[in-house]
Formats: C-alpha cells, structure tokens, sequence
C-alpha cells in the first residue's frame, strides 16, 4: 500500500511537470505545425535562468521562477522571429534539422557558458519538508509541482474556452486561411502563443528540476519524451495532454520503481501499443 | 508519329540517366582512391564513413523515395551489424562474405518488423513510434547480454581473410577496399531499383496514396517491401562496420546514429542517392574536423551548420546545387 502510494504521487508529479512542459509543445505544434525538437531547449534555458538566478544572484525562489519565465521569453523571441518563421509550412524533415540545429547550438553555448556540471535550483525552506495529509504524508515539492501542473491546465482551459483570445486561437488551429480572411490577425496569434508556449516550457523546466535534473544535454535527453508525450495525447489537444502525461508519467514511474533493471522498455512498449491503437493520439481528430 | 517521339526521348533519357549512373561510379571510385591517398592513416574513419554511408543510402529509400519520416533507422543497421557479430562470435562464421550475408539477413528481418510497426501511423506519430521502436531494440540488445554482450559489446569478432586471400590487415586497407567495392555494388543496384516500375511505385505512394489504390495497387505491401530492401543495405553497412572495427557496440542502435543519419540525409537532399552520399561525405568530415579542431564546441558548429542549410540550401546541399545547375542550363539554352 505504501508503494502504491509513492508511485501514485511520484506519477503524478512527474507528470504534472511533463504536463507543464510539453503543453506549450502541444499548442505549437497543433497550431503551427512545426515539428519543435528545441521545445526542450527552452525548459533547459528556463532552469539554468532560474539557477542562476536563485544559486548565484540569491534571489527568491518565487521571483528567480518569474525571471526564468520571462528571460526565456526575451531569448526565445528573436529566435521565432529570425528562424522559426521560415519554416512555417515547410517540409516535416526541413523542420526537423532547424529545429535540431537550434537544439544543438543552444546545447553548446549552455554548455560553454555555464559549464557541463548538473546545475541544482535550491528550493525555499517552505517547500523542502513534507505535508501530512491525516493519513499520509508527501513532499511538499511533489506537492507544489502537483498543483501548478493543476493550475496551468485550468488556466488554459480557461483562456481557450473562455475568451477573445481563445477563440481567435482556436479558428487560427483549425482553419488559419479562413481565419486569417474572417480578420484574425494569424501572425500575432502564432507569435503571442508560441511566447506563451515557451514560457510553460521555462517554468515547467524550473519546476522540474528535481525530477529532471538540469544539465547541459537536458534537450536531447528529455526531447523524445516531450515528442511521446505531445503525439500519444493529440497535438494542440489539452485534456488529451493532460491524459498522456498522467498515463506515461504512471507507466514510467511503476516501471522504474517495480522493474528498475528494464530501464525504459515498458514505457516505449506502452507508446508503440497506444500509438498503434490510437494513430492520431488519445484526443485526436481526423482533419 | 507522336509515340516514337516519345520512345525516343525515353530512349534518350535512359542513356542519359545511364550515364550519370557511370558518372556517380566512377565519382564513387574517384573519392575513394583519393581518400586513399589523402588519408593513408585515417582509412578506419574513410570506412566507418562507407558503413554510415550505406545506413544513410537505405533511409533515403525509405525517407526520400517513400515519404516515410523515421528518427529509428539506426535499427536496421545495429541488427544487421549484431547479426554479423554474433554469427562470427557465437556460431564461428567467419568468412567476411558470409557474415555480410547474415548482416544482411537481419537487416532485412528488422526491416519487414519495422516497416510493419511505423506505417501503422503517418505524420508525427509515425516519428514517435520509430523513436519508440529504436529505444525498444537498444534495450532488448542491452538485456540479451549473454548474446550481445549488453553494455560492454560485442567483442572477439575475427574475420578471415576476404575469399581467402587478403587478411585484414591492422592498417584497415581490405576493409576499404572491401567497404567501398559493397558501396559501389550496392549504389548500382539501388539505382537500378529507384527507376524500376517498383521504385516509380513508391514514389507514387509518396505523392498520392489514395490514388495509388484507387489505381489497384497496395501501397502498405509495396512500402513493406521497399523497407525490407532498405534493410538489406543498412544491414550490409552493419556487417560492414563489426567486420572492420571487429567490434559491435550498443551505439550502433542508438537514437543519437538514427538522429545522425537523418540529420546527414536532409543535409545531402532527399530523394537522390547522390544527395545521400554528400550529405554523409559532408557531415561527417566536418564532425571529424570540428570537434578535433575544438572540442567545446563542435556541437554549436554542427548545429549552426545545420540552420545555414535550412535557410540557404533548403532542398539540401546536392538537392540545391543540382537544381542551380539545371537553371543555369537551362538559361544558357
């Protein structure tokens, strides 16, 4: 019972905080269409943000998470408007070597400019014990990433169902032409929620850096995950995210912690039966 | 009147097609007896670029003749390097030929096991289940280790000398001379088989599958094959790599080599078995010269590289250079 449990709110974290980061992913690519293999990158640049921030500087950890969602905005503008706007539309395979050639050089500057060490995000002392629940009781990190994985959901839930923006959004994903021509001004949409999609990045980076340590190959490592995570669900789908992460997040923490010797076996088992049953993603709808 | 204007363009268009096919041979040849000269001491890095080279000729068929995007195609080349390796070590087949043989056996088994799996999707799913399957056949190769030698790989390969009489040698010069004749076989044959009605077929299924069966053939089986043939190729560089290295490790069923080869590809162009060849050529010398040169940021470079194609070269770097030829004959016309 007590295993059943730690599992449960291990899987839950863990998805909670792959919820936060490929979310974003999610929209991108739901909306743009752009295979995004940097969409990693920008956790990775999030977490050293706020490492700095909190380790070096001795910032809060509240206002070193602000900085690090903000300053990952400002880096990542540029790099939409400079390359990502050229491959709109483009081929999935030209996609895909831009997206890994910003991968790859942001990998390298990280690399140069903050060392090839693990870089750790101390936590304030208000999140480092653990909270009883009356019957059980959880760390309270586990806890925080839990329910701002839960926050971020009803908050987009909120802003795609509920208003102006959201609307806009939404004709924008399913149909840019006739949106663009109904007097929605596509362009600002796109920049506005990839912004929007990197700053989730940037905070889900931040958030977890206990569970996914930040270091300088973070983007390729957990960037076939994020991919997994963002196709089992359905691009540009919420609830099917949130459903993938909690089902992968579940099936890899049970896998490591009741068979840790088949390392990832069951977890891309799963994503091959899933995906083999499900092609368009648990929430996908044929177009 | 008409249809003999059109046989003889056709005529007229396979000698020309037939000449560049002899043009690509003797350009095969050419770069291998200059790299031979150039790099005496370098021939380990010259065949390892041979291997890879065929890894990234069979990803063409199925990537730019096929329309099928894989990040996973590494599997058909480890299987076929493991199938060698362990035929060598395990059941004392030792005859190079031989091993290539069971090389490309596997190749071809993990091809119709992968074909099979990845065209059940299409778009980004299909990206995610060749992913999938790749992560799948390094951890089962890791687990196997009373086979595979798990971690530690395969070691203990020796093979005899090529048909008895040419040893390999610790300088690597049979395995050069054996990699780049398997290349240039191997080219030919695939360049008979792009323009056969079964490669004008899957070029089709690229265009258009829904007319394709309309039209009453079945793309899903026509693909299957074609990912068998490409297996046999990536399966030949596999044996091609443990028999020259004498060594089969856990690498060569890696994310990072599927990844690799990709990335060479689209750097080449798609659809072409030259633009194959030069984005292998390419891609791997300047890995090789870069991160000899500096260490530290070799990947930036790799990765700065790879924006400036995209945004100069978009059809790849031979894809985009044959395509400005043609515009400049055309003009010259």
């Amino acid at each position: 019972m007590q295993t059943v449990f730690s599992i449960a709110v291990d899987a839950l974290a863990y998805g909670m905080v792959l919820f936060v980061i490929s979310i974003g992913l999610s929209v991108t690519m739901g909306l743009m269409r752009v295979v995004n293999l940097a969409h990693g990158a920008f956790a990775m640049i999030g977490g050293y943000i706020a490492s700095y921030a909190a380790r070096d500087l001795g910032l809060g950890y509240g206002i070193a998470l602000m900085i690090a969602v903000f300053g990952t905005i400002v880096i990542a503008i540029p790099i939409e408007r400079l390359l990502y706007r050229r491959i709109y539309g483009a081929p999935e395979l030209t996609q895909v070597l831009m997206t890994i050639g910003i991968t790859f050089c942001i990998i390298g500057i990280a690399n140069y400019v903050f060392g090839p060490t693990l870089k750790t995000i101390p936590l304030p002392s208000r999140l480092q014990g653990s909270v009883d629940l009356g019957f059980r009781s959880i760390a309270t990190h586990r806890l925080f990433a839990i329910l701002c994985g839960l926050a971020v959901a009803a908050a987009l839930w909120y802003a795609i169902e509920k208003t102006a923006f959201g609307v806009k959004l939404r004709a924008a994903v399913d149909n840019a032409a006739m949106a663009a021509a109904l007097g929605v001004r596509t362009e600002i949409v796109y920049a506005v929620s990839f912004a929007i999609a990197v700053g989730l990045a940037a905070l889900g980076g931040v958030l977890g850096a206990e569970l996914l340590p930040v270091e300088p190959y973070y983007a390729l490592r957990y960037m076939v995950t994020f991919l997994v995570v963002v196709s089992v669900g359905g691009a540009g789908s919420i609830p099917g995210a949130l459903v993938a992460c909690l089902l992968l997040g579940g099936i890899d923490t049970a896998g490591r912690y009741l068979m840790p010797e088949f390392g990832e076996f069951f977890f891309y088992l799963a994503v091959i039966a899933i995906v083999c049953v499900f092609p368009r993603g648990l929430a996908g709808r044929t177009r | 009147m008409a249809t003999m204007n059109e046989a003889l363009a056709r005529a007229h268009g396979n000698r020309r097609k037939f000449g560049r096919d002899l043009v690509g041979l003797s350009v095969i040849l050419g770069l291998a007896v200059v790299g031979y000269l150039l790099f005496p001491n370098n021939l380990a890095l010259l065949t390892r670029m041979t291997a890879i080279a065929l890894l990234v000729l069979s990803l063409d068929l199925v990537t730019g003749y096929c329309g099928v995007a894989t990040l996973g195609h590494a599997a058909l080349f480890g299987t076929g390097a493991y199938a060698a390796g362990i035929a060598a070590v395990h059941f004392g087949i030792t005859d190079p030929l031989l091993m290539l043989a069971c090389g490309i056996f596997g190749g071809i088994v993990a091809g119709l096991l992968c074909g099979v799996v990845i065209l059940r999707a299409h778009g980004l799913p299909q990206l995610v289940l060749s992913i999938a399957l790749i992560h799948l056949f390094h951890e089962f190769a890791n687990k196997a280790s009373s086979w595979t030698g798990g971690s530690d790989g395969l070691a203990g390969i020796a093979p005899d000398p090529l048909l008895g009489l040419f040893a390999f040698d610790l300088w690597g010069r049979t395995a050069y001379v054996f990699g780049i004749v398997l290349l240039a076989v191997a080219f030919t044959l695939l360049r008979l088989i792009v323009r056969s009605p079964f490669g004008m077929l899957c070029r089709g299924i690229k265009e258009d599958p829904i007319r394709i069966r309309a039209m009453g053939a079945a793309p899903k089986v026509t693909l299957v094959k074609m990912y068998m043939i490409s297996g046999a190729v990536a399966g030949a560089g596999g044996a091609l790599n443990a028999i020259s290295t004498q060594v089969v490790g856990l690498d060569s069923l890696s994310f990072t080599l599927s990844a690799e080869s990709l990335v060479m590809l689209v750097l080449g162009g798609t659809g072409s078995l030259f633009g194959a060849l030069t984005g292998t050529i390419v891609f791997m010398f300047f890995e090789d010269i870069v991160s000899a040169a500096n260490p530290f940021h070799w990947l930036t470079m790799v990765g700065a590289l790879l924006i400036a194609v995209v945004l100069f070269a978009p059809k790849g770097l031979y894809g985009t250079s044959a395509g400005a030829v043609t515009r400049w004959r055309e003009t010259r016309r």
